[in-house]
């Protein structure tokens, strides 16, 4: 019993150590619980996965309903390298056609971009593949796929106009934080012009995953989640059966078509050849393609009809008597004599008789005729100077929209050349240069430069016989099934509607008169005018031009042809654009004895 | 004979109450871990937390038939309940069913029993009877000697069955014999073995043994500097040089893979997260998540999405830390304080010794799991998987610590008829 009461006071060695131990794990606690917030974070890390909803991108149709643009499931493979258990590497490439030296590159890629959040391991994987790896993905912890859409197009066709979607540039990240990297984002063509229409908003899915990134339901009820809003649709005003037997005409040929409702400023078809299919640009397949394509000698990039300046020729004639009869120093019976190839100082190489009145010079394209209404033009004793005429007569252009672009949605787009009188002061000196110094201009060379879609405006204008609108590729954008027209500006020019009656009878005989540049074309059910131009350039063959509309007193349609070192303007681009107006307004018509012969002409080879 | 009428008269209620609240505590714990909408029932028996209500039933079952027995029986039978639990822990190393590395599950069907959660009690009641018995003295070699046996023998076989943390359970009577009568320098030698283990591993050898040595000349300049003095420090001094360089030989070969990451890992050398410091870090994601009043029942991610692994056995107190924050895990971490406290209170109160040492075995073994488990969730321990008593899931460990209580309950309730 004594022994029993020396060592009783051990009870509180006992208890104090007992205690002390509470006393540390309380610390513990206080100090893991309430100072140390890293927990919180990689609580929330471990068990938040937060899945972007991207939203179906807006569709395509042409000006007849017809779908050119819809989307298709893609599948991406994502990762999230901490839960990557060791796979069966070698299983797990042959699903996905990786080697395993890709596949350590990718995993070390994700993991140096976040262990716990995931990144994309293979992009788009194929429908098939997918299939494939959704079977057996339950045996890789740490991936799981995302789907995400594509675009696709029907037909292999307008791939400058439809333009095409790619993963957005961290500039592009910078300009507008909607964007995050991997998104993708409209690159070119209306995909980019109607971007914020067509690409919707994105929503958030926050979900709750288990250790093997099972997912075990929503996070608060997906209080904090947001649908993914669908993009609008569009209409545009192509329409695509027009636009395809364009890329068929231009087949091995370089050039370009631009066709116009002249009522409405729609461009009904907008060629550009050699063209490209558009579905060469999407998903995977995209950057080796691209490559291709931009080292392609032919430059099918390059979208002619809107890039490319040409001198107009003679299809400018019809502006120098629009512009001569609105100043008076023409009128319909004005006739200049005409010395053909003897002519001075330009010569004239259509042999026709002379003298000539306004109508008969358009039908026979005299070059003498429109020197001397270019110098009337120029040297109108009104002005005073040759400087201040000029100027007058420059004004005329820019009222046509020729030196300077449209307001329009068409992207990429070049001004021309129309110049300004400081640039002849600066050439030749001022108060030296003369109608005579500039007597180029008269017949569409020299300086003056034009792209295709200005030349199909001005075959537009004279078709409305003074007014047009901005030439544009939408038309209508449809949102929760309600049509939205988009909306474009009317230009009215300087030349009064009269003065354009005899420049549509000249060019009515163009086609109709028995010395018109286009009479073996003419059609017998409909009334066409046109005008032909045959431009000479310093790299080789004379470009073949021709711009036209039809029918004549209630037109459809306008258009440019222009095919690069072709020659004549009456051997290829007058049948083309022919062909052409015949398709648009007829539809299914006989074939002419001409297609056959601009099908298989090859300019290229 | 008053007892009889008296039986429940004279029982501690408080402890009981204790025990019924972590028990209950534990169970709904258990719920919330392994908690999913399809199996939503609390009686499931497809589920753990079904299993656990059967197990609770049982184990009040146990609880009332140990009360209602004489308590002479425990002091009478204790050898022999000890000798039968050897057997048992010899025959499950030779039929029992191997899971998860362990021998150590008797398997009946779907039935399993782990023999050594019993030899825990039935330890306590030989070591009592045993030191409880006249004529032992901790100054006697043949004493200490065959005290030590008596934890060696289940200690030895569990740790054969590859269950190394229960059998390091049986270091906890140090603080028994401790209290018997053992010299009070065990503690202070087996905290410095520790310390020195621990350091060893951790600082360059020779920086040890200059400060063991600093450490030696202070005493000397404290102590009488008799010739016997001297000579233990020195004797001292080499020992614990010896020491110092033979724990990278024992961390190196003596240990199991797995025991020298876990070591490692909570030493700060290693951290590799998705190995061995997975599970204490996710423990630790889970706990420190909590914040101070918790995310609320049912609504803990880390524990329930099976980040934290084994939440519903060992480290089910992450679920409490989780969903219950600061103010629960401290409330657990206080009930369990109470409840050791208030057994080696009561201890002190009996009149036999069988009583006394069995009850401070009953304490030892409680502070020990508690300590080590809790130590293991917050990353202060190394992983070593033991139960946190009452609240673990699992049958065999229930029915164990029930046992444990109950007879220290039932003896208590008894201490005034012993003489």
């Amino acid at each position: 019993m004594v022994q029993k009461k020396i060592f009783e006071n051990r009870k509180f060695v006992v208890s104090a150590i007992i205690i002390a131990t509470g006393l540390i794990f309380v610390l513990r606690l206080f100090y893991v619980q309430l100072i140390d917030d890293k927990y919180v974070l990689s609580a929330t890390n471990n068990v938040l996965r937060y899945e972007v909803q991207y939203p179906a991108r807006g569709l395509v149709f042409d000006r007849n309903g017809e779908l050119l643009v819809f989307n298709e499931a893609a599948y991406d493979l994502m990762v999230v390298p901490r839960l990557v258990d060791k796979p069966d590497t070698a299983e797990f490439c042959r699903l996905l056609d990786l080697s395993r030296e890709e596949f350590r590159k990718r995993l070390h890629k994700a993991r140096s971009y976040s262990m716990h959040k995931p990144s994309i391991f293979v992009e788009q994987v194929s429908k098939e593949q997918y299939g494939f790896i959704e079977e057996r993905l339950y045996k890789y912890p740490g991936f799981f796929v995302q789907s995400r859409t594509l675009r696709k197009y029907p037909r292999p066709s307008a791939g400058h106009t439809l333009g095409y979607i790619g993963e957005v540039s961290p500039a592009e990240i910078e300009a507008n934080p909607y964007y995050k990297s991997a998104d993708y984002i409209g690159k070119s063509g209306i995909e980019k012009f109607y971007e914020n229409t067509l690409r919707g908003k994105k929503g958030l899915r926050i979900s709750m995953v288990d250790v093997f990134n099972r997912v075990k339901g929503r996070y608060m009820e997906g209080r904090y989640d947001s649908a993914a809003i669908a993009g609008n649709d569009l209409y545009i005003t192509i329409d695509a059966n027009l636009q395809a037997y364009g890329e068929l005409l231009m087949a091995n040929k370089k050039g370009s078509i631009v066709a116009i409702e002249p009522a409405t400023g729609d461009i009904l078809a907008l060629v550009s050849s050699p063209s490209y299919d558009p579905n060469l640009l999407i998903g995977r397949v995209r950057s080796k393609n691209y490559n291709l394509l931009s080292n392609d000698t032919l430059i099918p990039l390059f979208n002619r009809a809107l890039l490319a300046m040409y001198s107009p020729g003679s299809t400018f004639k019809l502006v120098d008597a629009l512009i001569g009869q609105q100043e008076g120093v023409i009128n319909p019976s004005t006739a200049y004599p005409c010395a053909g190839l003897g002519a001075v100082p330009i010569k004239c190489s259509h042999n026709h008789y002379s003298p000539l009145q306004l109508v008969e010079s358009i039908e026979q394209s005299c070059n003498p005729y429109y020197w001397n209404v270019f110098k009337a033009i120029i040297d109108n004793p009104a002005y005073g100077s040759t400087r201040r005429a000029y100027e007058k007569w420059r004004q005329y252009l820019l009222s046509f929209n020729l030196g300077k672009t449209f307001d329009t949605d068409l992207l990429v787009e070049r001004s021309g050349n129309v110049p300004e009188p400081e640039y002849y002061d600066k050439y030749f000196g001022k108060n030296v240069w003369r109608s005579m110094t500039i007597r180029s201009l008269s017949i569409g060379q020299g300086e003056l430069l034009v792209t295709p879609l200005q030349l199909a405006n001005i075959a537009a204008m004279i078709s409305n016989r003074g007014f047009y609108y901005d030439p544009h590729i939408g038309k209508a954008t449809v949102k929760n099934g309600v049509n939205t027209p988009i909306e474009f500006t009317r230009h009215t020019t300087m030349v009064e509607p009269r003065y354009f009656d005899p420049v549509v009878e000249g060019m009515r005989r163009v086609f109709a008169g028995s010395h018109g540049t286009a009479r073996y074309y003419a059609n017998d059910s409909i009334t066409m005018g046109g005008k032909t131009g045959t431009v000479q350039n310093p790299h080789g063959e004379n470009h073949s031009i021709f711009i036209a509309f039809a029918p004549i007193d209630n037109p459809k349609i306008a258009i440019a042809v222009v095919v690069e070192n072709a020659g004549y303007g009456s051997t290829y681009a007058a049948p083309i654009a022919t062909l052409m107006m015949l398709k648009y307004i007829l539809g299914d018509f006989d074939a002419p004895w001409f297609e056959q012969r601009m099908l298989e002409t090859n300019l290229i080879d | 004979m008053s007892s009889r009428t008296n039986i429940f008269g004279n029982i501690d209620w408080w402890l009981v109450v204790l025990y019924l609240v972590m028990v209950l505590l534990g169970w709904v714990n258990i719920y919330a871990a392994i908690y999913d909408e399809e199996h939503s029932s609390i009686l499931d028996l497809t589920q753990r937390y079904g299993k656990q209500m059967i197990f609770i039933g049982s184990s009040l079952l146990l609880a009332l038939i140990i009360l209602l027995t004489d308590a002479k029986f425990f002091s009478t039978f204790s050898m022999i309940i000890y000798l039968v639990t050897i057997a048992a822990l010899v025959a499950v190393l030779i039929l029992g069913k191997e899971i998860a590395g362990s021998r150590s599950w008797f398997q009946v069907g779907s039935f399993s029993l782990q023999p050594a959660e019993f030899a825990k009690f039935a330890t306590s009641l030989a070591v009592a009877n045993y030191l409880g018995g006249t004529n032992i003295n901790f100054r006697k070699f043949t004493s200490v000697f065959k005290a030590f046996l008596i934890l060696a023998i289940p200690a030895g076989l569990i740790f054969l069955q590859n269950d190394t943390g229960s059998a390091l359970v049986y270091s906890a009577f140090i603080f028994v014999f401790y209290r018997e009568g053992m010299t009070g320098n065990v503690l202070i030698i087996a905290l410095a073995v520790i310390v020195l283990f621990l350091m060893a591993l951790l600082i360059d050898k020779l920086v040890i043994i200059a400060g063991l040595l600093v450490v030696a000349m202070l005493l000397l300049l404290i102590m009488r500097r008799t010739l016997r003095s001297v000579a233990i420090l020195i004797t001292f001094l080499v020992l614990a040089s010896g020491f110092v360089y033979s724990v990278d030989y024992a961390f190196a070969n003596m240990l199991e893979p797995h025991h020298r990451t876990r070591i490692n890992v909570l030493l700060g050398k290693e951290s590799d997260l998705k190995g061995a410091g997975y599970n204490v870090n996710q423990s630790l994601i889970a706990i420190g998540s909590g914040g101070i009043a918790g995310k609320g029942f049912l609504n803990g991610t880390q524990t329930k999405f099976n980040f934290v692994p084994e939440q519903s056995t060992d480290f089910i107190f992450c679920t409490v830390g989780e969903e219950w924050g600061f103010i629960g895990s401290t409330l657990v971490v206080a009930l369990f304080v109470l409840l050791i406290l208030r057994i080696i209170q009561h201890s002190e109160r009996q009149r036999s010794a069988f009583g006394r040492i069995y009850g401070y075995g009953v304490a030892s073994i409680l502070f020990f799991h508690f300590a080590v488990n809790i130590a293991m969730t917050l990353g202060l321990f190394p992983v070593i998987g033991i139960p946190l008593p009452f609240f673990s899931y699992g049958g065999s460990s229930l029915w164990a610590f029930t046992i444990l209580l109950f007879i220290f309950i039932k003896l208590d309730a008894n201490r005034l008829n012993i003489l």
